[in-house]
């Protein structure tokens, strides 16, 4: 069974803030995902090599070259707030 | 009492000096305006794909062989995920379980004794941004432009035992990868950083004790001060009876201790991934070989050979590894000039001082080892003087002068005419008589005493061994 406590660390990590009802929610929505995937494991997969990429392409590169980007005026159009040509946000304590 | 043993791995990043960064073609470059070296990849903005350097690969692949690595063959990247402001897409391209390079030690002359380190792996990952904390408006600002510079992590086993150690490592670790050229290896701007693990465990125990993880060591030194502070705090913590958690701390350096970073402690499931944005890499053998045999001959390979071939001994062989410029140059001078002690002599002594006073390394000045051996050998041939030849040098550095137009320039050439040191030797007899009496009654180390009389009324311009033969011969006469 997922906990709702597994629910509410997860829901942590992820920075989602959950009311009351809704990790209880979760959980049973998470069980049952997991249920239907564990249907793989009635698989034998001993011989199959883990897929790390849907993709049969291997090997893509560039060059070492250099191309404009952006300047520091579009870069900052994203920001909410800037200051100085940084992006401004809430103060971190390190 | 229980005796405790320390037991230290070391972490470290090294930033790459490729054009570009991993993953984009932003220019990769410090001090510049904040976010100008930026673009919609580096800055995680959605529906970009990253595509890696091929630079990156290869110098990744040199660090690795140069810590006598076993290069994978299969190579991949995982997204390792934490919130922060100075990381844009909230996910850290790094390498998890097929890094590019595993299992290599390196070997460090520690204490006199040669010890082998073991590495645990290097992989490629890409740098965060920077923060600059404004007390004034009290909030943080990021700067863009670090994100994506390519980096090479270099996880070492727990195999240190001191603090000493793990300096020792770091500095051949430092030293071996700036012959590789792939990076400034530069502490102090933070092209190589340094995290140490750090526990204690009784003496004969074989599990290792919880360790603490230190972080903020922006130094080599600061590396073996706050392995010291931290190993006398866990020491004291279980001796009181205490037991020491598995923490971040950092080192202040100010303050001359380590502190607890308190936020840290729920951050470490990273829930790693395959970074689906980028296909898989796969190196042949004939590949790998190609890089190793292109790989320059590393620092204790070269120390070996220079006290072999030209008959250093280590003292003199190891300041001139340090620098791998300097090492070629000396080999270049040895052409011309065979006497290797009196060369390594000149170029650790007098050159070295040049250096540092003028706080450059070997490859920012210009001196050709033509001049060098010129300047050495006119100092061996008694044409000018020692103290006369370490000016020289400074000239030769400082105006780019050959050796023979400054001594004829400056007048510099030694004095060797026996009228003209006749008349000196005279004159210092006459004003030193009672140390003239001394030497007479049996006192021959006074006799340095008069040459420097001499020296000094010729203003360093004297043959010293000329002034030394008339000396003694006139004071075995008169």
């Amino acid at each position: 069974m997922v906990s709702q406590e597994t629910v509410n660390y997860i829901a942590g990590l992820a920075r989602l803030h959950l009311a009351g009802a809704e990790s209880e929610k979760f959980a049973k929505d998470l069980e049952a995902i997991l249920h239907y995937v564990q249907k793989l494991d009635g698989l034998d997969v001993s011989v199959i090599k883990p897929t790390s990429h849907v993709l049969n392409v291997e090997n893509v590169f560039r060059d070492d070259v250099i191309k404009p980007g952006l300047s520091q005026e579009q870069a900052l159009a994203f920001s909410v707030e800037n200051l100085n040509g940084g992006y401004k946000v809430p103060k971190v304590i390190e | 009492m229980t005796t405790f043993e320390t037991v230290i791995g070391l972490e470290v990043h090294l930033q790459l000096k490729t054009q570009t960064k991993i993953f984009c073609a932003c220019r990769n470059e410090f001090g510049h305006a904040p976010n100008t070296h930026v673009c919609p990849v580096c800055l995680g903005l959605p529906g970009t794909l990253p595509v890696l350097n091929r630079q990156v690969l290869l110098d990744a692949m040199k660090v690795g062989l140069a810590l006598n690595c076993q290069i994978n063959d299969f190579v991949k990247f995982d997204r390792k995920n934490y919130f922060y402001p100075d990381l844009p897409k909230d996910y850290q391209i790094s390498q998890y379980d097929f890094p590019i390079a595993k299992n290599g030690f390196l070997d460090v002359v520690s204490n006199g004794n040669k010890k082998r380190i073991g590495i645990t792996r290097a992989h490629m990952e890409e740098d965060a941004g920077k923060l600059i904390h404004d007390a004034e408006n009290a909030c943080s600002l990021v700067d863009y432009n670090r994100t994506g510079t390519p980096l090479v992590e270099i996880v070492s086993e727990p195999d240190m035992r001191s603090a000493e150690e793990a300096y020792d490592y770091l500095t051949a670790l430092k030293l071996t990868l700036s012959y590789l050229g792939v990076s400034d290896c530069d502490m102090e701007k933070g092209s190589l950083r340094c995290d140490a693990n750090v526990s204690i465990r009784p003496v004969g125990q074989d599990k290792l004790g919880t360790k603490a993880e230190l972080k903020n060591l922006n130094s080599f030194s600061a590396v073996k001060k706050a392995i010291e502070f931290e190993v006398g705090r866990q020491t004291g913590l279980i001796l009181s009876g205490g037991s020491v958690v598995q923490e971040t701390l950092l080192w202040d350096e100010a303050k001359g201790r380590t502190l607890s970073m308190r936020s840290k402690e729920q951050a470490h499931d990273y829930r790693y991934f395959p970074d689906p944005d980028l296909v898989p890499f796969t190196l042949d053998v004939a590949q790998i070989d190609r890089v190793k045999k292109d790989l320059p001959e590393l620092p204790y390979a070269k120390l070996d050979r220079f006290m072999t071939a030209y008959k250093l001994n280590q003292y003199d062989a190891f300041i001139l590894v340090q620098d791998p410029a300097l090492a070629d140059f000396f080999e270049a001078c040895i052409k011309i000039y065979p006497d290797s002690k009196k060369l390594a002599n000149w170029l650790n002594g007098p050159l070295m001082k040049e250096l540092n006073e003028r706080k450059k390394v070997f490859a920012q000045i210009k001196l050709l080892p033509l001049e060098m051996t010129e300047l050495v050998r006119k100092v061996e041939d008694g044409v000018v003087s020692n103290l006369v030849g370490k000016d020289i040098l400074g000239i030769v550095l400082s105006e780019g002068k050959s050796v023979e137009s400054i001594i004829q320039e400056k007048g510099l050439a030694q004095v060797s005419d026996d009228t003209v040191l006749e008349k000196v030797v005279d004159e210092v007899l006459a004003d030193n008589l009672k140390t003239v009496a001394e030497i007479k009654g049996g006192k021959t180390g006074a006799l340095g005493f008069l040459v420097g009389q001499a020296m000094k009324k010729m203003q360093g311009k004297a043959n010293p061994k000329k002034v030394n033969e008339i000396l003694t011969r006139r004071l075995q006469n008169d």
